[in-house]
C-alpha cells in the first residue's frame, strides 16, 4: 500500500488531454520533485492529488481510497496545498489567512480555540511570519504572502504537502530556510512533500526522487541522478544543458549551455 | 468563555507603532466573545432606534407611556385610545417589518459579495429582487392575491428563477463562477424584468398601476401579521443556515480553488448559500417591494469597520441593517407627515453619496 498512487490517470481540460495515461507511486516520508515544461501537466497533477480536479480514466488514490470518494474536509486534513496565488478582494489579516487552514479541523460553529491558535502561532514562527501577523495580507509583499500561504498549509497539519512554485518569491534566506523546514519536518514527523518547480538544481539537490513531466504524460521518474541527464533535458526542454556533479553533494548540476 | 489558567495563553498579535501612526485598521481576532459583545451592542442600538421610531410620526408619543400601554396591552385590557391603537396596530408592526427586511437585504448582500468575490454585487444587481419583483407582479396581475401567500409564494419562485437563469447565461453553476460574468448576466437579466415590469405597468388598471408603483419603491406599511411571522421565521431559519456556512465563506472570498483545498465542498456551500439567501431575499422582496442599496451599502460600512471574516460580519451586518432600515423608514414617515415617501427614496439618498465617499477613500 502506498501513500499516493495513480494508476493510468488520463484528463482533459475541454476535451484538451492534459493527463495521459500517468502512473506512479508515492511512499510516506519522500520528498519529490515535478519537473517539466510549461504546460507539461505539472499543476493539475496537484490538484488530482488533492482531489480537487478527478481523473477522466484512470484512478488515483491516497491511503488506497480514490480521491473522490474522500469528503473534503477529510482529505484537507491529510493534504495541504501552497497555491502560486489567491484571490485578495477582501481585507483579511495575515494570521486570519493562516487560521483558514484549520477549517477542516474545526465544526460548524465552532471557533478556533487556544490549541488552534497555538498550532497556528507554530506555523507561523516557523515561516518567519510572526512580525506582520496583524497587517492586512494584501498588503504584503509577494515573497511575504507565500509564506503565509504556506504557513496556511503547515496550520492543517498534513500528512502531505503540496507546493507549487512555493520559492519563486522568496528570497535567499527564505528560500534557505524553507527547505530547511521541509527536510526536518519530512524527517521528524515524516512528512511527504510533492513540489512543482522550474528550478532543477533546486529539484536535484532537494528531492529523493524526481518525476519529468512532458505534455500529460511521465517522461522519467526515479532518483536525481537517473532523470537529470543531458538527453532527458535536450529531449524534453529542447535545450542544450551541460550536466556535471555539484561538488557540494553531488547531485545532478544542470547548466543551460548557450550557443 | 473557561480556559484552562495553567495552559500557556497565546497573545494575538500587537499592533505595531507604525501600523497606530498609519491608522490602518487594528486587527483583533474574531472570538465567541467578541463576536457576542458586538452583536449585543448593536441590538442595544436597534432597540433604541424602535424606541425613537415608536415615538415620532404624525401622532407624537411620549416614551414614557409605552410601558403602561405594553401592560395594558399583556393584560389584555385594551383601552383602545388612539395612541394605543397607533403604537400597536401600526408603528409596532412596521418597525418589526422594517427590520426584518433590512436584515434580509444586508445579509443578502454579504452573501452574494463574497460568493462572487465583488464588493459592487448584491441581490438587486444580480436581478434576483427583479425577479422577485417580477413574479410578484405576475401574482398581482392574475390575482394571485386572493390566496393565502400567493403573492410571495410567486414572488420566491421568481426570485428562485432568477437565480438558475443568471447562472445559466453566466455559464452553469457547476463551473467556477467567473466573477464579472455573472454580473454582466445579471444586469442583462436585469434589463429584461424592468422591460417585462413596465409592460405589466402599461397594461393593468390605475388602481393597480398605484399600488404596483408605490411597491416597486419599497413600501413596508402594508404587510398583514401573518406575513410579518412568516418573514420573521424564514429570517430566523435561514441566519441559522447562513452561520453555519460563516467560515465557509470566509474561505470562498479567497477564491473557490482555495477553499476547496482547505475543505469546502465548494458545489455544495454555493447551493446552500444561493438557496438559503434567494429565500430570504424573495420573502422579503415579495413583501416589501424593492428597496436598493441596503444589500451593498450595509455589508460595506461593516467590513470597514469589523473586518471580514463572516462570523463576526453576518450578525453585525443583519443587525446594521434592520437599524438602518428602521431610521430610514422612520424618516420617510415623518419627513413629509402627514404624507409619505416610499422608503426606497431615503435608502438611494443614503446610498449615492456613501459611495461617492468610498471612491473618494478608495476603500471599497
Amino acid at each position: 500500500m502506498s501513500l499516493i498512487s495513480a494508476r493510468n490517470i488520463q484528463f482533459c481540460y475541454d476535451a484538451r488531454p492534459v493527463m495521459n495515461d500517468v502512473s506512479f507511486t508515492v511512499e510516506e516520508s519522500q520528498i519529490v520533485a515535478v519537473i517539466g515544461p510549461n504546460g507539461s501537466g505539472k499543476t493539475t497533477l496537484l490538484k488530482m492529488i488533492n482531489g480537487t480536479l478527478l481523473p477522466d480514466a484512470g484512478q488515483m488514490l491516497i491511503d488506497d481510497m480514490e480521491t473522490g470518494r474522500w469528503a473534503r474536509r477529510d482529505i484537507a486534513k491529510k493534504v495541504a496545498i501552497v497555491p502560486q496565488e489567491t484571490a485578495d478582494v477582501f481585507p483579511f489579516y495575515a494570521e486570519e489567512i493562516v487560521l483558514m487552514g484549520r477549517f477542516p479541523h474545526l465544526g460548524r460553529y465552532r471557533f478556533e480555540d487556544q490549541k488552534d491558535y497555538r498550532i497556528v502561532r507554530e506555523a507561523m514562527e516557523k515561516t518567519d511570519t510572526i512580525a506582520f501577523a496583524s497587517r492586512r495580507f494584501h498588503e504584503l509583499s509577494a515573497g511575504e504572502r507565500q509564506r503565509v500561504l504556506i504557513a496556511r498549509a503547515l496550520a492543517q497539519e498534513p500528512k502531505i504537502l503540496l507546493l507549487d512554485e512555493s520559492t519563486v518569491f522568496l528570497d535567499l534566506k527564505h528560500q534557505s530556510q524553507f527547505l530547511t523546514l521541509l527536510r526536518q519536518l519530512n524527517e521528524t514527523q515524516k512528512l511527504t512533500v510533492m513540489f512543482v518547480t522550474h528550478d532543477i538544481n533546486l529539484a536535484a539537490q532537494n528531492a529523493n526522487r524526481i518525476i519529468l513531466l512532458d505534455s500529460g504524460k511521465i517522461y522519467a521518474i526515479g532518483n536525481p541522478a537517473d532523470v537529470i541527464t543531458a538527453t532527458n533535458i535536450e529531449e524534453v526542454y529542447d535545450v542544450k544543458a551541460g550536466i556535471d556533479s555539484n561538488p557540494y553533494d553531488g547531485s545532478p548540476r544542470v547548466t543551460l549551455l548557450n550557443h | 468563555m473557561v480556559e484552562k489558567a495553567s495552559k500557556k495563553r497565546y497573545k494575538p498579535p500587537q499592533t505595531t507603532e507604525d501600523q497606530r501612526r498609519r491608522k490602518t485598521p487594528i486587527y483583533r481576532r474574531v472570538t465567541l466573545s467578541r463576536v457576542l459583545k458586538i452583536s449585543a451592542l448593536m441590538i442595544f442600538i436597534l432597540l433604541a432606534l424602535c424606541l425613537i421610531s415608536l415615538s415620532v410620526g404624525a401622532v407624537r408619543i411620549h416614551p414614557g407611556h409605552f410601558l403602561d400601554y405594553l401592560f395594558n396591552a399583556v393584560s389584555g385590557r385594551f383601552s383602545s385610545s388612539e395612541e394605543e391603537l397607533i403604537l400597536f396596530s401600526v408603528r409596532l408592526p412596521r418597525i418589526i417589518f422594517a427590520g426584518i427586511v433590512g436584515a434580509a437585504l444586508a445579509l443578502g448582500g454579504v452573501v452574494f459579495q463574497a460568493l462572487l468575490r465583488n464588493p459592487l454585487a448584491d441581490p438587486y444587481i444580480l436581478g434576483i429582487s427583479g425577479g422577485a419583483a417580477l413574479g410578484a407582479i405576475i401574482g398581482i396581475v392574475a390575482g394571485a392575491g386572493a390566496f393565502y401567500l400567493g403573492v410571495p409564494l410567486l414572488a420566491f419562485i421568481g426570485a428562485l428563477a432568477t437565480v438558475f437563469l443568471v447562472f445559466a447565461v453566466a455559464g452553469g453553476a457547476r463551473k467556477t463562477l467567473q466573477d464579472n460574468s455573472l454580473l454582466l448576466s445579471g444586469v442583462v437579466v436585469n434589463a429584461f424584468f424592468s422591460a417585462a415590469i413596465l409592460f405589466f405597468l402599461s397594461i393593468v388598471n390605475s388602481m393597480e398601476l398605484h399600488s404596483i408603483t408605490f411597491w416597486l419603491m419599497g413600501d413596508l406599511s402594508r404587510a398583514s401579521a401573518g406575513e410579518i411571522s412568516v418573514a420573521a421565521f424564514c429570517l430566523m431559519i435561514g441566519f441559522v443556515l447562513l452561520y453555519a456556512q460563516a467560515r465557509h465563506l470566509n474561505l470562498m472570498v479567497q477564491g473557490e480553488d482555495t477553499a476547496e483545498h482547505l475543505g469546502v465542498d465548494v458545489g455544495r456551500t454555493r447551493c446552500i448559500l444561493l438557496i438559503v439567501t434567494s429565500l430570504i431575499i424573495a420573502v422579503a422582496v415579495s413583501m416589501a417591494g424593492i428597496i436598493g442599496f441596503v444589500g451593498i451599502m450595509v455589508p460595506h460600512f461593516m467590513r470597514l469597520i469589523f473586518g471580514s471574516d463572516h462570523r463576526l460580519l453576518l450578525p453585525v451586518s443583519a443587525l446594521f441593517g434592520a437599524s438602518f432600515l428602521i431610521a430610514a423608514d422612520t424618516i420617510a414617515r415623518i419627513i413629509l407627515a402627514p404624507a409619505e415617501l416610499p422608503v426606497g427614496v431615503i435608502t438611494a439618498l443614503c446610498g449615492a453619496p456613501y459611495f461617492i465617499f468610498l471612491l473618494k477613500r478608495k476603500a471599497y
